[in-house]
């Protein structure tokens, strides 16, 4: 079992605690005592943080809608029609006809290279995420 | 954040989050700490039990924190301008601002007198509902503590009114000298764990990462040297609700969406589901099948927080390393890797390692972070923005000595009107938020055994006033029909809401609030209004 400091992935407090492993699993979560916001203690959503993760729900391989039916794809399907796509719609709209939605739960890296990716790649400033909601 | 940056020069909270313990007086006005920021809450509610701080809530409901307040003003649903201009009318009257503040720090302060002038208490009283001994205790305790702090959330922001609102707080601020000192300020409260990042980051359709102007030459260049591109887009993009609009009218053709769920968390859902359904190409990045996701054409399955490294920025500008728990779950990746890929399949390769690679080049091209290095992460809990260079040890608070901006800017703003007032045909305000047992669209906390076990099913609240008017008791199944939507809800009685006002939460995607709420906006920040008109009918 290890134990990994990490920041609680839900409001704006910003608390962090370890998350527990077990045989690759998340399986709990104990909070940190000397972080300045947290202070050993957590919130209902923190304390549970760990339960979501490995849910059976959650989403293991990229999917295409073919037609009125969504199927299973691999990866370089996926990322080969999202590609396609995006270049042939630039192509023939312009790079205005492209947005882009980041997210306010992923990291700052990942923000930066979509705001990136949507500058210097598609030439549009059309990207936003839901700060205002 | 448009009308902090606009009077301040910059829109971030102006305090850390420990110097809540030291604050005298707290006026919180449009906030449900207690539900939406627990652990903000919990400093304030010691400060007042502790050290006997002086609490001011202003709110239509009588939140948690309210029955704990020295005082509450329960002021009418989108009247945030006259009840603040009202508080400073009776501060200049009793010539309680702060003088030397004003002539040294601040600029524009005469027509914020023309402005405030106007706003006397009986006129106040009539339109927000507060008496006017209430408004001069407020205005006393406020101005005459030496360490006040002014926060507020959405309660504040989501109006059309809302940038309004946020230039009032920091007028009401500026003019008693109660910011830019610890312990003082205005703290506006992040809903979610990286929104201030991910604005710090340049996800806004106006500027680069550190609010760096996509329309300022000289800035563009630093960008195209450093991406090594020679062509950077010099206007400014489209917000989120204009995206959706455009959708709608089929001039954007294709939207990629990471991590969010608009079809849920945003006003008027129906009008949002059309409009993507229109769309040639709808991508869809996230953890779970979101409702979003149900309407794409390409799903990709991300790793979640636990799966990855990276850093987060909370509301207190802190910057702090996310390590990686566990392995990505099979068959997903990281977001960042996702984006790389594509980017590099279009024709834009990224080849980065790690995120720490990512980061080296934010560290390169923000000014504010320049500082904020992965080595100095790593050994500590984080460093606060503005971080300049890597001996800075970080800004717990903002505008000492001067404003980001040079001189604090006065804006008087007058009272308008909410976008939709009830009438006879609808004669409910309905007020939208969270509760405390679940998040946002809940995505992740609806998966969460105990959370469901607390919080299981939207339901309306109500007043026992109107249910008694409306013959219907708790679990009475209502129809709450707006001008948008109709929707059947169990009614829940609550003594802490006001008449003519009902509430209910955006958690619960199979009874979606958002299809009855209104995408009325802002004009300066394009923050819709949500809250709205409604109809109520026993069915």
């Amino acid at each position: 079992m290890s134990q990994t400091l990490v920041v609680c992935p839900f409001c704006g407090c910003g608390c962090s605690f370890y998350l527990e492993e077990k045989e690759g699993r998340a399986v709990g979560v104990t909070p940190s005592r000397e972080h300045p916001v947290s202070q050993g203690s957590l919130c209902v959503k923190g304390w549970r943080a760990y339960e979501f993760i490995n849910r059976p729900e959650r989403l293991k391989s990229p999917m295409i809608r073919d037609g009125g039916i969504v199927r299973d794809a691999t990866w370089d399907e996926a990322f080969d029609l999202v590609s396609r796509k995006l270049i042939s719609i630039k192509k023939e709209y312009g790079s205005g006809a492209l947005a882009f939605l980041s997210s306010a739960k992923l990291t700052n890296e990942e923000n930066y290279v979509f705001m990136k990716m949507a500058r210097a790649a598609f030439k549009t400033n059309n990207i936003d995420h839901c700060a205002r909601l | 954040m448009a009308g902090l940056a606009a009077t301040f020069g910059s829109g971030a909270m102006t305090n850390s989050i420990q110097e809540f313990d030291d604050a005298e007086a707290f006026f919180v006005i449009g906030s449900n700490t207690t539900e939406q920021h627990p652990m903000i809450a919990s400093r304030i509610i010691q400060a007042v039990r502790q050290k006997e701080a002086k609490l001011i809530v202003a709110d239509p409901r009588e939140i948690k924190l309210a029955k704990l307040a020295t005082l509450h003003l329960k002021h009418k649903m989108g009247s945030d301008v006259a009840l603040l201009n009202g508080l400073m009318h009776v501060i200049l009257k009793e010539g309680w601002e702060d003088k030397e503040f004003i002539k040294d720090r601040t600029e524009n302060f005469e027509p914020l007198k023309a402005v405030v002038a106007k706003y006397t208490p009986e006129r106040v009283a009539e339109i927000t509902g507060v008496d006017k001994d209430s408004l001069r205790k407020a205005s006393e305790i406020y101005a005459k503590a030496k360490r006040s702090m002014i926060i507020y959330a959405m309660g504040i922001t989501q109006h059309v009114a809302g940038t309004d609102n946020v230039k009032s707080c920091a007028n009401l601020a500026m003019l008693t000298g109660h910011v830019g000192y610890p312990s003082t300020g205005v703290n506006p409260l992040r809903g979610q764990n990286n929104v201030q990042g991910a604005c710090d980051m340049g996800a806004l359709p106006n500027v680069y990462s550190g609010y760096q102007s996509v329309t300022d030459p000289k800035i563009r260049e630093v960008f195209e040297k450093e991406w090594g591109v020679n062509d950077l887009n010099d206007k400014a993009g489209l917000t989120l609700t204009e995206m959706i609009d455009a959708a709608e009218r089929g001039d954007i053709k294709a939207l990629y969406v990471m991590g969010e769920n608009p079809v849920v968390s945003d006003p008027d859902a129906r009008h949002v589901s059309r409009a993507l359904r229109k769309l040639d190409l709808l991508v869809v990045q996230d953890i779970f099948l979101t409702e979003t996701a149900r309407l794409a054409h390409v799903v990709l399955p991300a790793a979640s927080f636990a799966e990855k490294m990276g850093t987060f920025t909370n509301t207190e500008r802190r910057v702090q390393l996310s390590r990686q728990a566990i392995a990505p779950l099979g068959g997903t990746l990281p977001d960042w890797k996702i984006i790389c890929e594509i980017s590099s399949r279009v024709g834009y390769p990224m080849n980065y390692d790690s995120p720490i690679e990512i980061l080296d080049e934010i560290n390169r091209v923000t000014p504010s972070y320049a500082g904020i290095t992965y080595s100095r992460l790593k050994g500590s809990w984080g460093l606060s923005w503005p971080c300049p260079n890597e001996d800075h040890p970080g800004t717990l608070f903002l505008h000492k000595d001067q404003f980001a901006r040079g001189l604090g800017a006065f804006d008087a703003r007058e009272y308008i009107p909410p976008a939709e007032v009830p009438d006879e045909e609808y004669p409910f305000t309905l007020i939208t938020g969270r509760v405390g047992f679940q998040f946002h669209t809940g995505t992740m906390t609806r998966k969460i055994s105990i959370l469901e076990r607390e919080a299981p099913n939207a339901v309306l609240e109500m007043n026992s006033k109107d249910a008694r008017r409306l013959r219907v008791i708790d679990g009475s199944i209502v129809a709450v029909e707006s001008r948008r939507g109709e929707l059947h809800l169990p009614v829940q009685i609550k003594q802490d809401i006001p008449e003519s006002v009902v509430f209910s939460t955006f958690h619960y995607s199979e009874k979606n609030i958002n299809e009855l709420t209104i995408c009325a906006i802002d004009p300066v920040a394009k923050i819709p209004e949500f809250s709205c008109a409604v109809s109520i009918r026993r069915v």
